[in-house]
């Protein structure tokens, strides 16, 4: 099929409730967009909201921007094709907030800064350290572009069946680099916690009516057991056997084509997706488990302590009016998206029975998208509410992507135009310079993430973000978790470690990425060394402790350049705001070069 | 040292720093123990006991089950717990802090 020539053309194959369903949702967030525009004025207002937002509407503003394309659609897709162990993505991409709530959320908020640059030079008193802190947001800011951008554009190939991958990639991405230029994080706000309750309705709904229809998600699961392989199509008569005197509805499966795992292999831990590298090296399925034991393990912490470091989730934790907030808030985001975590998997499971044809294709038309389009198989049962259902998930696949890229733009955007212009290149500048180089900056990184985006179709968009995360669990969490609880850190440690780890991760990721992409040919290299490709794939394992063991060595080398007023600093981070250190602490501060 | 420091030195001695960070980060830490002894020892009994984590409980394994339903909630009841110890253990310095000199603001 060519591109299509005429505007009309567009439309060809279109269903016009999904089109509308999902062209509501995105002028609703731009309208929002345009509105808040209107009353944030002041530089405050577009970096951290004016700092005043309260418990509900920030967990929800935060949950809204953490839910990404890889949460709605990712998740979803690669429990369809890997089966159990892509279960461990929702989980830990919800629990990485306990260790952000034990360890950093509190301390972070009360030694107020606006950004992790901003926190990286007042507690080392070093600008050379923001830098380095500056290039990780930026790092891990792109790489967690480009699964959005995938989202997107397999969102706009899924609605306009005629339209290119990298057109869709294209279109959505001008939108909302548009929106957030004008709008700032204000807006976001609003647009983010508004966005968290469309993409939970959005999953829920289809969710319970595809249930109620084709069986219970239990029951779904219970048909793989590898005794059904046979291409039949119905298994109701020995599952109402088996399942009870009234199994009511008998639990249809199409015959899976020939790229799908198998039954055993996909319900059981230890499936395809971990084994992949030592299957690659053709290693016997025993030998083949204490490999996926370590992938399992390294992926866990890539998630969990990743989950800790994202930059655009960090920052949120300045707009609680204190540290007793921050905390609340944290509890609350993790009720709302554990909440929201249940359903992905389900679309998953029920994808793998009623729309297996996915297995065979690739790219944007693959598994990526069966949270689309699963809702559709409802059609067959005539009227249009498999079209209407589809439509929903559209939508909340537009405020996924939307909300997590308006969010990463606007952190992304603060990086370069709060630390790289406002304080490097052109301290004096005035408060009027200052937005405009915000504006400019938007666009610069939206366009970058565009171009990004249009080249990784092929990559899954849930594994990608799991990168993103392993960038960010080697370098932002050991640098928080170690700043704030040991008063022995240096910045020359903390940045040797930071950028160790950090730079360790990003390099296994791209030459990952590049071999996948069949940019640079390892194939020959992987099947050799299936222990090496899964230390590349999911690096956590060993960077976080690379990570922090390079900073407990070096900063015990420089112990001399301890902070002198170190003890003050630990007090801001950890005594109740109630004592009203931190008013001393930006006094002392102020008036001279600490005691 | 004097017997009785005032609020201002007690404060910002050594001492009060440390017992406010170790009350702190021992909560922090039994809290993490817990999440961590459940996360990492699924992936064991995966592997240890195969058999035991694939019986079928409402058509989901045992393993199914835990990570993809009961997970969830295991965690908000840790999260639950450490909130609200950690805002009792901060009133509680505060009233000490402020019980050594009641004159003190507030």
């Amino acid at each position: 099929m060519s591109a299509p020539a005429l505007p009309l053309a567009l439309f060809a194959g279109v269903d016009l409730w999904i089109f509308a369903c999902s062209f509501v949702t995105v002028i609703i967030t731009i309208w929002m967009g345009f509105r808040s525009a209107r009353t944030s004025k002041t530089a405050s207002d577009f970096f951290v909201a004016g700092r005043s937002v309260s418990v509900g509407w920030n967990a929800s503003a935060i949950s809204g921007e953490y839910l990404s394309a890889a949460s709605f659609m990712g998740v979803a897709g690669m429990v369809m094709s890997s089966g159990y162990d892509a279960l461990w993505y929702p989980v830990c991409y919800a629990c990485g907030y306990l260790f952000l709530l034990l360890f950093i959320a509190g301390p972070l908020r009360r030694f107020g800064a606006y950004t992790i640059p901003d926190f990286a030079e007042g507690r080392y008193d070093s600008p050379v350290f923001r830098k380095i802190a500056v290039c990780f947001v930026l790092f891990i800011g792109f790489f967690y572009t480009m699964p959005q951008m995938k989202g997107a554009g397999t969102t706009l190939a899924y609605i306009f069946p005629g339209l290119p991958y990298w057109v869709g990639v294209v279109l959505v991405g001008a939108v909302i680099t548009l929106n957030v230029a004008l709008g700032g994080m204000k807006g976001i706000t609003l647009v983010q916690a508004v966005q968290y309750w469309i993409k939970l309705f959005a999953i829920c709904v289809p969710v319970f009516v595809l249930m109620s229809v084709y069986g219970f998600y239990g029951r779904h699961v219970e048909v793989n057991d590898g005794r059904s392989i046979a291409p039949a199509v119905g298994l109701s008569a020995p599952l109402a056997a088996a399942g009870g005197p009234e199994a009511p509805i008998a639990i249809l499966r199409k015959p899976l084509g020939e790229k799908a795992p198998a039954d055993l292999a996909w319900v059981s831990p230890f499936g395809p997706l971990t084994t992949k590298a030592a299957k690659t090296a053709g290693l016997s399925a025993e030998q083949a488990r204490p490999y996926s034991l370590l992938y399992t393990y390294s992926l866990i912490i890539a998630l969990v302590c990743g989950t800790a470091g994202l930059p655009h989730i960090l920052v949120r934790f300045y707009t609680n009016p204190d540290g007793v907030a921050a905390k609340k808030t944290t509890m609350w985001v993790m009720i709302l998206i554990g909440v929201f975590y249940v359903f992905p998997p389900v679309f998953g499971v029920l994808g793998r029975d009623l729309l297996p044809e996915l297995y065979a294709a690739t790219g944007a038309k693959g598994t990526d998208k069966i949270v689309l389009e699963l809702p559709r198989v409802l059609n067959e049962h005539g009227g249009v509410w498999g079209s209407v259902l589809s439509g929903i998930t559209c939508a909340g696949a537009f405020a996924a992507f939307m909300s997590t890229f308006s969010g990463l733009l606007v952190s992304m955007t603060g990086a370069l135009a709060h630390d790289v212009y406002g304080r490097m290149l052109r301290p004096k500048s005035s408060a009027a310079e200052r937005m405009f180089a915000f504006k400019i900056s938007a666009v610069v990184i939206g366009a970058i993430a565009i171009g990004l985006g249009a080249q990784v179709e092929q990559l899954q968009i849930n594994f990608m973000v799991g990168q993103a995360f392993a960038i960010a669990a080697a370098s932002y969490f050991p640098l928080l978790f170690m700043s704030v609880w040991w008063r022995g850190m240096t910045m020359q440690g903390a940045a040797t470690g930071m950028l160790g780890g950090g730079l360790a991760a990003l390099a296994c990721t791209t030459i990952i990425n590049l071999s996948d992409l069949k940019i640079v040919d390892l194939a020959a290299f992987w099947k050799v060394n299936p222990l090496l490709r899964i230390l590349c794939e999911q690096p956590a394992i060993w960077t976080v402790p690379l990570a922090i063991g390079l900073m407990i060595g070096v900063s015990k080398l420089t112990a001399a350049t301890i902070p002198s007023d170190i003890r003050m600093k630990m007090l801001v981070l950890h005594a109740p705001e109630k004592l009203g250190l931190k008013q001393e602490y930006i006094q002392e501060h102020s008036a001279g070069a600490g005691h | 040292m004097s017997p009785s420091p005032s609020p201002q030195e007690r404060v910002h001695s050594e001492e009060f720093l440390h017992t406010l960070m170790r009350r702190q980060l021992k909560l922090s830490v039994i809290c993490a123990a817990t999440f961590l002894v459940v996360l990492l020892g699924l992936p064991l009994a995966n592997y240890w006991a195969p058999a035991l984590m694939a019986t079928r409980i409402a058509g989901f394994t045992l393993s199914w089950l835990i990570l993809g339903v009961l997970f969830f909630p295991a965690v908000w009841a840790i999260s639950w717990y450490f909130i609200r110890r950690s805002i009792w253990l901060e009133n509680d310095e505060v009233a000490q802090v402020q019980a050594a000199q009641p004159e003190v603001k507030q």
